[in-house]
């Protein structure tokens, strides 16, 4: 038997390698500057999918939304063992927020069919938001446990996983569908396979709207299925720039810098001081 | 995120300037898998880029995953307890990693579960993997066992063995070694007598057995009763029962995560591989020259892992107001170092393309005979060159490594001496390297056949016929130079033709090969890139040197050593 598990994953600006150059004179971002790289948590979503279908068996599915060039991160996870991948890819699609974006991800999953355990990366390094995965949840109104640090039992019929929280840990346990959003505290991702590499470093897309699996009769995956609007029937209004409530206002490019030191004393009334001068300062209460 | 290939300018240039076409051809059997399985290349570019991706995979490991766990591997050591091992917590996982990449069938055929790589790269991927940790290495590198399983074992056996190999379900180790069977395994004593039914059973004891504890073990054993020396072995696959107790595992110097295990056999099944009496003679002999080759990438990778220890201390410490480096004294040792590097590189990838070929050509008559006749004299001609460079590169690179190591320590001056930094590790791992599968001493003896009877004069005639030096006239007659005097004293050894001399000035002449042949090759590389012009000749220069001073000891004719040693080491005053 063995489970249906999709993991959603996305390509990002390297924002950890931030240059001189990153931002523009008017404050968007110069993605000409930065690498383009598979999001580090969604890395962790991969492997923690991963892990399961080698306990249970079953089949690992991937998912994007993004530019052609984003292909580079389904790729990256077929040659960690994932079974397909979906490009959701339409000009339709740009601009999108985390309301359009959750809206076209929850119509290709459908569309791709049912799935006992979605996961994705707690948040992606470019917008750092945290909501497009459990937005999904809601919209395709399934149980979600959120900022998943570990997984500690899966079966074929539940998982329990921790939770990290504010202060501490929870153990949480769920029935299937369900929807996980995993940190990287949940495992070290595994490196790819040089024999999938191999096999499938020439593979492309190809306009395939049907829902099974895009393999041969060997089971060699034959090429990376490309969505756009119309095949997974999506409302274009909802989607992209048009669907997005949210509005940048203004970007700012913040440098921190240290400035002065400051010694204080080892007494009680020093500290005293300095909790009272960095409430006064709002740093910190 | 540092990459240990893509941030080693000298494995791009060599990787991007090799010509691996005859190898890749001959390793893919003319790209006959290409159709068969998925990850098969169809032609040479595309195995090239294969090659290239595997590069970047393994140097990611090493440099992500693998490195960072060294110093703690390094700390905490393999363990013996319950008469079981336990790897390092750093050991065991890299050994999951490396098994997750599909790298642990590396030079086994596709059809086997393996990724089907030429030892050129094998030799490479072991370097990269050696300069994070020498002692993973020791695990890493041990898939010659499988290696010999698929060239000398019956098809049910490699069926049986080798796609276990290559999932990572197994690993190997070669037992070969006894307490007094070393140099010598000529010597061996560990019986294995055949019962009624035609099953083997071994008795007896290995020891210095490296990864003893793993599932597979090939075991050298005297088959023939009464059967003296060499001729007597044979050699076995024996899968580990109960009936191999570990004794205990060796506290070394170095290279602490690899486990090296005392074995006793009592009465254990075991498979003949290939046929009795060949045990020594050929296989053991096959596979110790693979391992030869893989000690020597590890003995360069550790050399690396020092080197930029100490270049980037250099860099960093400052004393007299200015960085130590721009003291001449440091920057003299570093330029060597370096070029010492580069030098025991170009000779390993000279000498695995020549094993490339040798051993896919023998495979390729075994699996068609008819092709007996075609690759006949280059069978012939490139085991000579094998015989000949194996050992020449084994002992270069790991006396090498030894002076690399201990200069990068001498660099750091105090610091060095304190675990506080990496290169007293490295400066330890070392040091096994020219001791184990063949002491530096061995190395001589098995290279100096081919520097005695013309072999390597034959090599050197292949580079000047097949290459246009012009370009770099002037170096290559400094090189040429180089070959006179290797030429006289090779002539003026057979002319007194007394063993006795020919022994005592063996190592002399084997440097003075090692520093012609390394300077063809730098010059090689030279009409590839003007940073190898300079490289070759400040490698030459000293070169010169060093030969002049051999080449007048060889001259010489004096004999007082070899009279007077004992009143010497025997006696005091």
């Amino acid at each position: 038997m063995g489970l249906n598990i999709l993991v959603t994953v996305k390509q990002v600006p390297d924002t950890h390698n931030i240059k001189g150059d990153t931002m523009k004179e008017d404050g968007t971002v110069n993605r000409a500057a930065l690498n383009a790289i598979f999001n580090p948590e969604d890395m962790n979503a991969l492997e923690e999918g991963l892990k399961i279908k080698e306990t249970l068996g079953g089949r690992l599915s991937v998912l994007t939304m993004g530019p052609p060039r984003a292909v580079e991160v389904l790729k990256d996870s077929i040659f960690r063992g994932a079974d397909e991948g979906v490009l959701l890819s339409d000009k339709r699609f740009a601009g999108a927020d985390t309301l359009a974006t959750s809206y076209a991800l929850q119509a290709a999953i459908r569309k791709m069919g049912q799935f006992d355990i979605i996961l994705s990366g707690r948040q992606a390094i470019d917008g750092d938001t945290a909501q497009v995965g459990p937005q999904i949840a809601e919209k395709l109104g399934l149980n979600q446990l959120t900022f998943v640090s570990e997984v500690v039992e899966v079966t074929n019929s539940f998982i329990t996983v921790k939770r990290s929280i504010e202060n501490g840990i929870e153990i949480v346990k769920a029935g299937y569908p369900v929807l996980l959003t995993v940190t990287d505290e949940a495992n070290e991702p595994r490196p790819a396979s040089v024999k999938k590499v191999m096999a499938y470093k020439n593979l492309t897309t190809k306009k395939d709207p049907s829902p099974a699996p895009a393999v041969n009769d060997k089971g060699v995956i034959t090429h990376i299925k490309e969505w756009d609007a119309d095949t997974i029937g999506a409302d274009v209004s909802l989607c992209g720039l048009s669907g997005s409530p949210t509005k940048v206002k203004e970007i700012e490019s913040v440098v921190l810098t240290a400035g002065d030191t400051k010694m204080v004393g080892a007494d009680k009334e020093a500290i005293d001081a300095l909790i009272h001068e960095l409430t006064e300062e709002y740093i910190i209460g | 995120m540092p990459n240990f290939y893509s941030d080693n300018s000298d494995i791009l240039f060599h990787i991007n300037n090799m010509d691996l076409s005859a190898v890749l051809d001959l390793k893919e059997r003319h790209y006959s898998d290409k159709g068969q399985y998925p990850e098969a290349p169809q032609d040479y570019e595309d195995a090239m880029d294969n090659c290239k991706r595997l590069l970047d995979i393994i140097g990611d490991i090493s440099g992500n995953f693998v490195a960072p766990r060294a110093p703690a591997v390094d700390a905490e050591g393999a363990r013996f307890k319950d008469g079981e091992v336990i790897y390092a917590k750093g050991t065991a996982e890299a050994i999951d990693i490396l098994n997750k990449a599909e790298l642990m069938g590396f030079t086994i055929p596709r059809r086997y579960g393996g990724i089907n790589m030429p030892k050129t790269l094998y030799a490479m991927a072991i370097e990269i993997v050696s300069r994070a940790d020498a002692s993973l290495m020791n695990i890493f590198g041990l898939q010659d066992i499988s290696d010999t399983i698929s060239k000398f074992s019956d098809e049910d056996q490699k069926q049986r063995y080798l796609p276990r190999f290559c999932s990572g379900e197994v690993m190997g180790s070669m037992a070969l070694t006894e307490p007094d069977a070393g140099s010598d395994l000529q010597a061996v004593m560990l019986k294995a007598t055949e019962d009624k039914d035609g099953v083997w059973h071994l008795n007896g004891v290995k020891r210095f057995i490296t990864n003893g504890c793993a599932k597979i073990s090939l075991v050298m054993a005297r088959s023939e009763n009464g059967m003296a020396g060499g001729r007597g072995i044979s050699l076995f696959i024996y899968e580990r029962d109960s009936d191999m107790k570990i004794r205990r595992i060796e506290h070394k110097l170095g290279i602490k995560g690899s486990p090296t295990c005392e074995l006793q056999f009592k009465n254990a099944k075991a498979e003949l591989l290939g046929k009795r009496k060949m045990g020594l003679v050929r296989y053991t002999m096959s596979l110790m020259n693979g391992a030869r080759l893989a000690i020597a990438a590890q003995a360069v990778g550790i050399a690396e892992a020092a080197y930029r220890e100490a270049y980037s201390y250099a860099n960093d410490r400052i004393q007299f107001k200015k960085e130590i480096r721009e003291f001449s004294a440091v920057y003299e040792m570093l330029t060597n170092m370096k070029i010492a590097i580069e030098g025991g590189r170009t000779l390993m990838y000279e000498t695995s393309r020549i094993v490339d070929i040798k051993e896919n050509m023998e495979e390729m008559v075994d699996e068609d005979p008819s092709l007996k006749d075609k690759y006949k004299e280059d069978i012939q001609k490139y085991s000579r060159y094998a015989g000949l460079f194996t050992p020449l590169l084994k002992y270069f690179t790991t006396e090498m490594g030894n002076k690399v190591c201990y200069d990068a320590l001498q660099i750091h001056g105090g610091v060095g001496f304190t675990t506080e930094f990496n290169v007293e590790r490295h400066y330890r791992d070392i040091r096994i390297t020219n001791i184990y599968e063949g002491t530096s001493q061995l190395q001589v003896v098995g290279a100096l056949g081919g520097v005695i009877t013309g072999t390597v004069s034959e090599r050197l005639d292949e580079y000047e016929a097949n290459n246009n030096f012009a370009p770099i006239a002037d170096i290559f007659d400094k090189a040429k130079g180089l070959r006179a005097s290797l030429e006289k004293g090779i002539a003026h050894i057979k002319e007194k033709g007394d063993s006795t001399y020919q022994e005592y000035h063996a190592e002399r002449l084997v440097k003075i090969a090692a520093d012609t042949v390394i300077s063809y090759l730098f010059c090689l590389d030279a009409l590839k890139s003007d940073r190898k012009k300079k490289v070759a000749a400040i490698f030459i220069a000293p070169a010169q040197r060093r030969v002049q001073e051999s080449l007048e000891a060889i001259l010489s004719d004096n004999m007082d050593l070899i009279r007077l040693h004992k009143d010497i080491i025997d006696q005091g005053e």
